[in-house]
């Protein structure tokens, strides 16, 4: 086989659907956070399996000890620890996926311009977005894993639907990391970088992570509901305590228009920013 | 000769600013072509419309007979692109920047590891070969990032102000790199606001001032058609000069005021420098040189490159 050229390469995708945004080459910017990787700051990968589960041990079975057990909603009591758990696995994929296209991506379109070299190339803004995004799940993979295999021991996770917590936390990291380097590319600096730690902090505390949403007045829990991360924490829990109904598909149709929206924006931005 | 690029009353607005005001120019097949002009002339603004990453405002623009806004990967695949800021990866090695870079155009492993031998050699950094980008000098980085321009094997290659920020011994190794490349008859098309690089690297220019084109032809001819063959500096101290211009002014072709010497356009400047001597006025400091870009860029605006 001869090796092709980047000119046939890229003559290769006229006519194809998105062509103008869309190289068909999500696994070039994919393979550049690889090799990368390798040389990485291990202790900060790290950090984020850890995280979760320290709030567990703390929140979950020192809380726990005080509380007791809580009543699910199908009247059966299950232990505090079993309770937050899901909402750790929801909120650690978010913080993740949100550090990856935010701090990460404001790097990479500041400071490195690492985007701009990628968009000179025939590559597309889609491309790059989608690689990014790509990374950004894998690492959500990891930590879900992880996670589980710590929690299912504990005795935390009730039955096999439990399992499908882990593809529920990649969905919930695709949904947050699409839309988190839209927002991205509207920051100018480091300082504007903390508004969306501002959004994401009271997201954490407020979502159902610790405590069942009840507690609140019916318009606050309106208000919440419409947020995103409620909806990773009652998909999960959902799946771990195996309270299986349609609400479950509801929260992964809510996921997937995010996903969508999100990347839409990003295309766009990418555009706005690098190839205009 | 083909042309390669053409721009046609080539324009590009912010708002109220015009940036590139209607210029026409092609580059033919093979020729290095340079865009000299003062920091904000519009330099930078032509090549990104060129390299597909910009849109114009108005005009019309050709690269390789395809309009870049309705193809812009398929013409991004035939550009080496060298930005004016380095923009390699940080994090990565010397020879994983042009790997991941020809990945990034989508050429295969098969092509790129050959490749890559040849570029390092290219680039004299071999040795450099598993260092982190972060640990290079300047120049090692410039020459980096126009190996990686040429992973792909591009038609054209466009340099933004390839040496700026380099010390003398950097930018001569560099231009050696580059005048190689014109040997082996790539296109090069190059920015930049230093005189003595346009006169090394270019074949044919267009001086640029406030997005307009001034004058258009080859170093030797510009200076040849704007100014005399020699220019004689004097200084007379900086508070002094100006009381001596009206003097010197019938001596010569052309005169002009700097700041901190007078500028005199002759094409004999050793006999004016005897005859001014001669003259009874005694200089501090006096220097006759060939005329350079400088000058002409000063006699078309008034104005000198660096400021």
């Amino acid at each position: 086989m001869i090796a092709k050229g980047a000119v046939a390469i890229a003559e290769g995708r006229i006519g194809k659907p998105l062509e103008k945004y869309y190289a068909g080459r999500t696994r070039a910017p994919l393979q550049r956070s690889f090799i990368a990787f390798k040389s990485s700051a291990w202790l900060v990968v790290l950090s984020g399996f850890v995280e979760p589960v320290l709030y567990l041990f703390s929140f979950g079975f020192g809380v726990g000890a005080l509380i007791g057990g809580i009543t699910a909603a199908d009247g059966s009591t299950i232990s505090y620890a079993a309770y937050i758990a899901p909402g750790l696995l929801a909120t650690s994929a978010m913080n993740g996926a949100i550090y990856d296209s935010t701090w990460n991506v404001f790097w990479k379109i500041n400071e490195s311009k690492l985007y701009q070299g990628m968009l000179a190339t025939s590559l597309g803004p889609l491309d790059v977005a989608l690689g990014e995004i790509a990374w950004a799940l894998l690492r959500g993979l990891m930590y879900a894993i992880g996670f589980m295999i710590v929690v299912t021991p504990l005795g935390l996770i009730e039955n096999w639907w439990g399992l499908l917590a882990i593809p529920a936390a990649v969905l919930i990291a695709f949904g947050f990391a699409s839309f988190g380097m839209a927002a991205t590319s509207y920051m100018k600096s480091f300082q504007q970088m903390n508004y969306i730690n501002m959004f994401m902090l009271p997201m954490f505390l407020f979502s159902g992570s610790f405590f069942p949403l009840t507690v609140y007045p019916e318009i606050v829990q309106w208000f919440i509901k419409i947020l995103p991360l409620w909806h990773g924490i009652s998909l999960i829990r959902g799946l771990t305590l195996g309270q299986i109904d349609s609400s479950i598909l509801g929260h992964v149709l809510y996921f997937i228009v995010m996903i969508a929206l999100g990347l839409w924006f990003t295309t766009k931005r990418l555009n706005a920013l690098f190839l205009r | 000769m083909t042309s390669l690029i053409s721009a046609r009353s080539l324009t590009k607005t912010y708002g109220d600013f015009v940036a590139v005001d209607q210029i026409n120019f092609e580059v033919l097949k093979g020729e290095s072509f340079g865009l000299l002009g003062p920091n904000g002339a519009g330099k930078s603004t032509i090549m990104r419309m060129i390299g597909a990453t910009l849109q114009r405002s108005s005009g019309e623009l050709a690269v390789l007979g395809k309009d870049p806004e309705k193809f812009g990967p398929q013409i991004r695949a035939h550009l080496g692109v060298v930005p004016q800021q380095d923009n390699l990866d940080s994090e990565l090695t010397v020879r994983e920047n042009l790997y991941i870079y020809g990945r990034y155009f989508g050429l295969s492993k098969k092509f790129l590891t050959p490749k890559i031998q040849e570029l390092l050699e290219f680039a004299q950094l071999e040795e450099k070969r598993d260092v982190k980008v972060e640990a290079l000098s300047g120049g090692m980085k410039r020459r980096l990032t126009i190996a990686r321009a040429l992973v792909s094997e591009p038609e054209i290659l466009m340099l933004d102000e390839p040496t700026t920020g380099l010390d003398p011994q950097a930018r001569h190794i560099l231009w050696d790199r580059l005048f190689r490349l014109k040997e082996l008859g790539v296109t090069l098309l190059l920015t930049t606001h230093f005189m003595d690089e346009a006169e090394q690297l270019c074949q044919r220019l267009i001086v640029m001032d406030k997005g307009k084109i001034m004058a258009e032809d080859s170093p030797a001819e510009l200076i040849r058609k704007y100014v005399t063959k020699e220019v004689l500096e004097l200084r007379f101290g900086s508070d002094k000069n100006s009381q001596f211009v009206d003097q010197l002014r019938q001596k010569c072709d052309r005169i002009e005021q700097l700041p901190d010497r007078i500028l005199l356009y002759t094409n004999d400047g050793e006999t004016l420098l005897t005859e001014i001597v001669g003259s009874g006025l005694h200089p501090i400091t006096s220097l006759v040189r060939r005329s350079s870009l400088e000058d002409v860029f000063l006699r078309l605006t008034g104005r000198s490159l660096i400021e």
